[in-house]
């Protein structure tokens, strides 16, 4: 499985609980879960997927919540990639 | 140094809160009604004369040697089983009872070998003692006449004699020396609970027996200890006694095993340990101990331990050994060149669960300070992880709500996805104990483990529910209690949110959470099911304690909300005899978590993104931490594939065979371009190191672990670590190569830094616990002594939470391919993946896997018990024996994980629990067909592990 996919599969496993809980907390409560737990590469990959990919195969819930998940801060320049260039 | 000392007090404590005032030979004496006159003589100091009795076990009254007298009662009655009485004279000593016990002693004597110099335990015999205690200076009766002492007799082969047993790899038995106490007998009874021994034949021919008149290591015996150590001569002697002689100090410290956490003494002479024999103090383990921790302490001095630190340029290489220094150096530059050149957070570590505390805070540390990041995580990922969140999210707090003493309380329990005679040994004896008790039990379990039948313990139920579908049968239960009503309502309107309460009420009473409905999807007869419910909610004292089966599944966390909502629908939180119990796997795995092992937390369960908890610590240690969570071990294993995270520094855990799909796990490894592992063995992970760092066991480091019950326990040094250096001090040297100026001379220093920074640890020291002993977080000035019981008055997030558990389907589903569950667990002798126990005589219980399947499925595929199979799931194939029994159902198969060349874990796959990435062990579709022997993925990686543990300059490979 490749790592977009796990991305997406991630997601909506987490969607999935939601889904069962009142309809009020479904979006905070993806959100609060990816911004307590993800890694900023972990939810670059998925604004990838929502921004760049149309939020392809994500849940509807998922798709609800990206706005309230923090967008990480660009991916960081190693210092020897700076220097070569 | 001497030995610590342990009072015998002959009987166990009575429970009475009324007192009761006697005088016993002048001095008068207050004790709790129900207190025999034995216990009471010694509480004022007079050890009246024993042999039959100790104080781990009820009285006897058969030895005769601790008569007394009472003024206005006839005869001289044992003061054993003798309870005080308001008002009674007691003499211990009067010249009537001195001739009893000469005469008594006389008798015992007169059959009893006179090898004293050169026997085990001289210098440590009861009997000796005692000889000596009432003055026998002369024994009438020779051994001519029938005796138990001499092979032969009068020149004929003596048919009562019989040889010593010396099956078991840890202890004799030797048959002469035996007095006929029944203490042994007594102990496997009472404190072990296995009822392997017994007193075969009558009077003269009375003989301990293990089962019927088998060797020990044939019996049911499980090599507990219990049994020597109850012995008061030396016909039950450990073997390294024997060996060694006696020991001259002791130490008090805890076994690095399981999450029980006992406390033991470790006898020592010099630096040699003699033995370790569990400490009656011990507020875990109370005396008691396992196979493991007693016994199997031999890899610490095994040859395969490795000495010297070790570096090579690629995995393919032999290691070539250098100075710590070199060592130091290269690690440091090497995750500093990835730094530079991949970015900050493309290095990271995992802290062991083995470790102590102190070694956990400061890999953290080094990590979060001096890598720059948050890419740190533990081994409780791959186990424990769910109850964290679980309890989290409803209760508060990421712990088990009780103290281990607390299931003396109780009235009900329900163990579920656990298997404590085997993976928490000595919880389940005192399980048991409160069973034969009269408890009741529920199993929820896929498989008929021990504790649904064994002897004087069976379970009222027993729900053998198919692997995946624990919240469907836990959210069934609560079915049954809120459709019958049989909720507490006053418990949940004064503790939880009420309206939260109604919203889950409607929820699990929806018809389809019904048992009826659910039984086709779980296997659990729904009658069963509503009985078991029933059961619960009504039979006094609920209690529920659970492990792995419960969190290593997609629904993990799901589970453990499940179990928590029980709990408080019924009522059974914040008092003894209830609660929620996770049974941790590791010996330090709460604490690794309490120490902020978690890529999301600081220390003491605060978010990284909280700044007022992250300035505590920029403060402390001058820097700036990253606010951003880290990487959990699943994740950085897919960034490494990804080529984002290229270096890691793994303390005292092995990844490659303790985490699922493990071609996943080797394909993260070898794509990274510095992996140091630091342990004691070349393991499976180090196949794929550049920088190994020889590790130090418990004996060689002093620290504190905590464990399942939350208690913080000192781990004292009794030996020279053999490699030079305890872990945490190989840690702060890196962490010094890399810049950071760490200046700690004790762990202890290091825990007053915990303490200082995080408010559940507030008042822990070493002092402190010197002087109290242990104590169980939260400590603080509101906790002084600790807290033995969690929300007692009142839950620690505030009202306790209800959440809806709605069951979601695995995706690891069986199908034509592969149409049978696979489920994992582990075996008494064994210990997680068998580093330390495969290399001491616990092989000759659990020599390799197996793997158990039904006789029906077996039968299916024309397989024998004892065949080679192959085991296929999507992941992967192994191979390994069969072991056709009923304790499976059909459909389900069922191995353990303890050696690598089975490697279980290229069958699991990387599904996992949804909130915590904890993988899914318990549930894999595999296929079973018969085989000729290991599998090309088997032979392929015993020749990489070959390869890779050779040394530049040794001739052997290490394993």
């Amino acid at each position: 499985m490749s790592e977009g996919n796990k991305i997406i599969r991630m997601a909506n496993q987490i969607a999935t609980f939601f889904h069962s809980q009142p309809a009020s907390e479904g979006p905070g409560g993806v959100a609060t879960h990816i911004n307590k737990f993800w890694e900023p590469r972990m939810r670059r990959q998925l604004f990838d997927i929502v921004d760049n990919h149309g939020g392809e195969g994500l849940d509807s819930l998922v798709l609800k919540a990206a706005p309230l998940i923090h967008r990480p801060k660009p991916a960081e320049v190693p210092p020897a990639a700076t220097v070569s260039a | 140094m001497s030995l610590v000392p342990e009072i015998d007090f002959g009987t166990p404590a009575a429970r009475s809160e009324k007192m009761v005032t006697l005088t016993i030979d002048g001095n008068e004496i207050t004790v709790p009604e129900g207190t025999s006159i034995m216990r009471a003589s010694m509480e004022a100091g007079i050890k009246v004369p024993k042999l039959c009795a100790t104080d781990m076990v009820d009285a006897f009254g058969s030895c005769r040697l601790c008569l007394v007298e009472i003024e206005g009662r006839n005869g001289t009655p044992a003061s054993c089983t003798t309870p005080v009485a308001p008002g009674l004279v007691v003499h211990t000593q009067t010249s009537r009872l001195k001739s009893i016990r000469k005469g008594v002693m006389e008798l015992y004597i007169s059959d009893h070998p006179l090898d004293c110099l050169t026997c085990a335990a001289n210098g440590d015999c009861e009997l000796q003692d005692m000889a000596g205690a009432v003055g026998l200076r002369d024994v009438r009766y020779g051994y001519e006449g029938d005796n138990h002492v001499k092979a032969r007799s009068n020149g004929e082969t003596n048919a009562r004699w019989m040889p010593k047993d010396e099956s078991n790899p840890y202890f004799t038995y030797d048959p002469s020396k035996c007095i006929v106490c029944s203490r042994c007998v007594r102990a496997c009874e009472e404190v072990q609970g296995t009822f392997a021994l017994t007193i075969e034949g009558r009077g003269f021919d009375s003989r301990v027996s293990p089962g019927m008149h088998e060797h020990f290591l044939e019996s049911e015996c499980v090599s507990c200890g219990a049994c020597v150590q109850a012995c008061p001569t030396a016909t039950l002697t450990e073997k390294s006694v024997i060996e060694i002689g006696q020991p001259e100090h002791s130490v008090v410290t805890t076994c690095a095993y399981c999450g029980v956490g006992c406390s033991f003494k470790a006898e020592m002479r010099g630096e040699e340990l003699v033995r370790m024999v569990p400490w009656k103090d011990g507020q875990a383990n109370r005396g008691h101990s396992c196979v493991k921790g007693r016994f199997a302490y031999g890899y610490s001095t095994h040859r395969d331990r490795i000495l010297n630190p070790m570096i090579r340029e690629k995995i393919t290489d032999p290691w070539r050994e250098v100075t710590w220094e070199e060592a130091y150096a290269h690690t440091a530059a090497e995750f500093r060149r990835i730094q530079y050149q991949y970015g900050r957070d493309s290095i990271g570590g995992i802290t062991s669960s083995r470790c102590t505390n102190e070694e956990t805070y400061l890999v953290q540390k080094l990590i979060r300070a001096g890598f720059g990041n948050n890419n740190v995580d533990t081994c409780a990922r791959v186990c424990h992880s769910p109850t964290g969140y679980g309890l989290g999210q409803t209760f508060g707090t990421s712990a088990g709500t009780q103290n281990f003493d607390s299931v003396e309380h109780t009235d009900v329990v329900i163990v579920i996805g656990a298997n404590p005679t085997d993976g928490h040994p000595v919880f389940a004896s005192r399980l048991k104990k409160r069973l034969r008790q009269g408890a009741k039990l529920i199993v929820i379990d896929p498989r008929r483990i021990d504790l649904v039948s064994s002897p004087h313990v069976q379970a009222s139920y027993h729900l053998p529910l198919r692997p995946g579908t624990n919240v469907a049968v836990v959210t069934a239960l609560a079915h049954v209690i809120v459709t019958e009503g049989l909720y507490d309502e006053k418990f949940i309107r004064e503790r939880c949110d009420w309206s939260e309460f109604e919203d889950w009420a409607a929820f699990v009473a929806e018809p389809r959470h019904s048992p009826e409905e659910t039984e086709a999807l779980t296997g659990v007869p729904a009658e069963m099911l509503r009985a078991a419910a029933r059961l619960f909610a009504t039979g006094g004292n609920g209690s529920i304690y659970y492990g792995l089966g419960v969190t290593e599944h997609s629904q993990g966390s799901t589970t453990v909300m499940a179990i928590a909502n029980l709990a408080m629908a019924t009522g059974n939180i914040g008092r003894e005899g209830v609660g929620v119990n996770p049974l941790r796997g590791q010996n330090n795995v709460q604490g690794s978590c309490d120490m902020g092992s978690f890529p999301h937390e600081l220390p003491g369960y605060r978010h990284i993104s909280d700044d007022s908890t992250r300035e505590i610590f920029e403060k402390l240690w001058g820097v700036t931490l990253n606010d951003e969570p880290g990487l959990r071990i699943p994740n950085m294993l897919d960034a490494a594939v990804e080529g984002t995270f290229k270096g890691i520094y793994i303390q005292g855990e092995d990844i490659l065979q303790s985490d699922p799909d493990t071609k996943h796990v080797s394909a993260g490894l070898a794509a990274m371009e510095c992996v140091v592992v630091q342990d004691l063995f070349l393991n499976e992970t180090a196949n794929y190191a550049h920088v190994f760092l020889p590790g130090s066991t418990f004996l060689e480091k002093d620290g504190t672990f905590t464990n399942a019950e939350r208690r913080i326990n000192r781990v004292r040094r009794v030996m020279t670590p053999k490699n030079g250096y305890a872990d945490w001090e190989v840690t702060q040297n890196l962490a010094q190569a890399m810049g950071l100026g760490w200046n700690y001379s004790h762990p202890a220093e290091i825990m007053d830094e915990i303490a200082a920074t995080t408010p559940s640890f507030a008042l822990v020291s070493y002092d402190y616990l010197d002087k109290v002993g242990s104590v169980q977080w939260p400590c603080n000035e509101k906790h002084p002594l600790g807290s033995p019981i969690m929300h007692t008055d009142g839950f620690v997030r505030g009202r306790g939470k209800f959440i809806r558990t709605e069951y979601v389907a695995t995706d690891e589903k069986t199908g034509p391919r592969f149409p049978l569950l696979l489920t994992t667990g582990r075996i008494l002798s064994q210990y997680n993946v068998g580093a330390q126990t495969r290399r001491t005589d616990n092989v000759l219980w659990h020599e390799e896997d197996r793997l158990e399947m039904h006789p029906h499925d077996a039968e299916n595929r024309g397989i024998r018990d004892g065949d080679w199979v192959r085991l296929a799931s999507r992941a992967g194939e192994t191979t390994l024996r069969a072991l056709v029994t009923d304790r499976v159902s059909p459909g389900v198969v069922y191995t353990t994980f303890h050696h690598p060349m089975t490697q279980a874990n290229v069958i699991t796959t990387d599904f996992s629990d949804w909130a915590t990435n904890c993988p899914e062990y318990k549930v894999t579709a595999v296929q079973i067909s018969p085989s000729n022997g290991p599998s090309d993925w088997q032979v392929e990686y015993d020749e990489l592990s070959r390869q890779s543990r050779r040394i530049k300059g040794k001739l052997e490979a290490a394993e």
